[in-house]
């Protein structure tokens, strides 16, 4: 089978396949993958497992979780909501990523440095402290409605608000955004646009029909990195939302912490690592390297 | 003559340029400013809320983070990341050779697992490790805690180790070998100096990664044990204890020291390529 294959698309040394041999130095992977096994693997598996073991009234086994989940209207909007909240999460910072990212592959090396830095300094700070911040700022005699008030416009409630979480979301997830998108941008060959550009295409057409296209696999691996990553915010909307409007992960939390509620809990824990599997799945079809490279960042 | 026009403009910096340069700034200043407001708030002298800006003055904040509780928690804090620094350190570093150099049936589910702690959301692996952890009776341990960032500080240092080692020449340790130099000692003298960046990096990171975890901590804490940033979220929940912005600067410095450190080994390491 492997004379099909052109030597062109494979090196020589892949295309006859080794047999197994035993190594040695294989062996060193054995403590970390059984550190991961055993407080990873098996936790994981113990728990997702109770979807089918553990039941609240009126569920009473097999299947029963599943039908709760998709029966109960509740279920419904906070799917939708946290799908809602994210999806807009997204959009918001992709039209804010973008034009930082393409700034960044305009200025200099030194420009690049600062530009950069203001970018890790956030990524590397405790989502507590930021969420913290937030608090300060947006609670009810906080800085914005002391700003608001200034301009005559009356103060308003916003802890506790799905328009708190959105904000502090969308913040910190930028970063996310911004390094994958970058890293595609940097490699579009600028001269395209300049050719374009002396055949009489407009700057904006060029843009359009040249960068834009370009620069699509950034933005799908961008977008898949915050979605993903959004889905699963527990802190965010556990102190800058409410119960009243909680997002699944958050969800998963207060089924199992406050309600005891293990089977439900664990049912909403798969809908949400499904979720996030899928996305990952569909976005490593499309952009391999980027989304890898954004993980091996983080 | 309009393509000439265009491209004497290119010249200058045009109206388009400078209003992505404000845009920028302006993104810029909405990812970090916001945080700063914590800095002039740890410093009131008002013990009873978050008020901003503080009615006045004081180290009293601080004064409360070097005692009690919030010292406790801090040092539990620091304790339980130094272990899993040096711990994670040493197994993902072995782990990532280990990847690097064999292969094996299942390798990659092997691979998969060990950076899937990245990806899951950590509010499963809470709940997770601490219904195992109630049957191990690991809960509100030391050696709880450590275990359990152990999963996420492990990937870190898997990620950046595997990354140095992907351009590392192996002919080097070929040619250790055939001078009669045992794998220890090439591992010590020839592999260990060149990876050594990508060994630091994910050591950092490891102790970041435990230092700044909240959500299995808050699950693993007791009355007896908590870390910082349970202290934090528990304090910021209540709305009662100010202290947690004293506190927030001190995480918050943390994370401002360790860039340039992170930065500094990772530029060095491009030098020597």
């Amino acid at each position: 089978m492997s004379t099909t294959l052109s030597p062109s698309i494979r090196p020589p040394s892949r295309v006859r396949k080794t047999p197994f041999v035993f190594r040695p130095v294989s062996l060193l992977v054995v403590p970390g993958f059984a550190v991961i096994l055993l407080f990873f693997v098996y936790p994981a598996i113990s728990i997702l497992t109770r979807a089918w073991t553990h039941f609240q009234a009126p569920q009473e086994g097999g299947w029963d979780n599943f039908a709760w989940f998709f029966t109960e209207d509740v279920n419904i909007t906070l799917l939708l909501r946290t799908f809602g909240v994210t999806l807009l999460v997204t959009v918001i910072t992709l039209i804010l990523a973008f034009p930082f990212a393409y700034l960044m592959t305009l200025v200099s090396r030194r420009w690049l440095v600062v530009l950069t830095t203001a970018v890790m300094l956030p990524f590397f700070t405790n989502y507590l402290v930021r969420i913290f911040a937030w608090v300060v700022l947006l609670q009810d005699n906080g800085v914005v409605n002391g700003a608001l008030s200034a301009f005559g416009i009356e103060p308003f409630h916003m802890l506790g608000t799905t328009f708190a979480v959105t904000i502090a979301m969308a913040q910190t997830l930028l970063p996310l955004m911004i390094l994958p998108l970058y890293s595609v941008l940097q490699g579009i060959d600028r001269s395209l646009l300049r050719a374009s550009e002396s055949l009489g295409a407009s700057p904006a057409k060029s843009f359009f029909r040249i960068y834009l296209p370009l620069a699509t696999p950034g933005m799908l691996a961008g977008s898949v990195l915050v979605f993903v990553f959004g889905l699963g915010f527990y802190l965010t909307p556990a102190i800058l939302g409410s119960p009243q409007n909680a997002l699944l992960a958050q969800q998963v939390v207060t089924q199992v912490q406050d309600l005891l509620a293990w089977g439900r809990g664990s049912v909403l824990a798969l809908v949400l690592l499904l979720v996030t599997f899928a996305l990952l799945a569909v976005a490593m079809r499309f952009s391999r390297n980027t989304v890898s490279s954004a993980y091996g960042i983080r | 003559m309009k393509s000439m026009e265009k491209s004497l403009r290119r010249s200058s910096p045009s109206v388009g340029r400078i209003l992505l340069a404000v845009a920028a700034f302006l993104i810029a200043a909405w990812m970090i400013v916001p945080t700063l407001v914590i800095i002039p708030l740890s410093f009131s002298s008002s013990e009873a809320s978050f008020v901003f800006p503080p009615p006045g003055w004081s180290l009293a904040l601080y004064e409360n983070l070097s005692g009690g509780a919030w010292r406790d928690a801090a040092l539990n804090s620091i304790k339980i990341a130094a272990v899993v620094t040096v711990l994670t350190t040493i197994l993902g570093t072995a782990a990532a050779l280990g990847l690097d150099r064999s292969k094996f049936p299942g390798k990659g589910l092997v691979t998969g697992s060990l950076f899937a702690p990245l990806i899951v959301p950590t509010s499963i692996l809470a709940i997770g490790i601490y219904a195992v952890f109630l049957n191990w009776k690991l809960n509100g341990t030391f050696i709880g805690f450590v275990l359990a960032h152990s999963v996420v500080a492990l990937p870190m240092v898997l990620v950046s180790v595997s990354s140095s080692l992907r351009v590392f020449d192996r002919n080097q340790e070929n040619a250790a070998a055939s001078l009669g130099a045992s794998p220890l000692t090439t591992f010590m003298s020839v592999t260990l100096p060149q990876i050594r960046s990508g060994v630091v990096t994910g050591a950092v990171l490891a102790f970041l990664a435990s230092f700044d975890e909240v959500v299995i901590s808050l699950f693993l804490a007791s009355p007896r044990l908590q870390t910082l940033p349970v202290l934090m979220f528990s304090s910021m929940r209540r709305e009662l204890d100010p202290t947690v912005a004293a506190a927030a600067v001190v995480v918050f410095a943390l994370a401002a020291i360790a860039i340039p450190i992170v930065a500094l080994i990772q530029t060095r390491n491009h030098h020597v390529r």
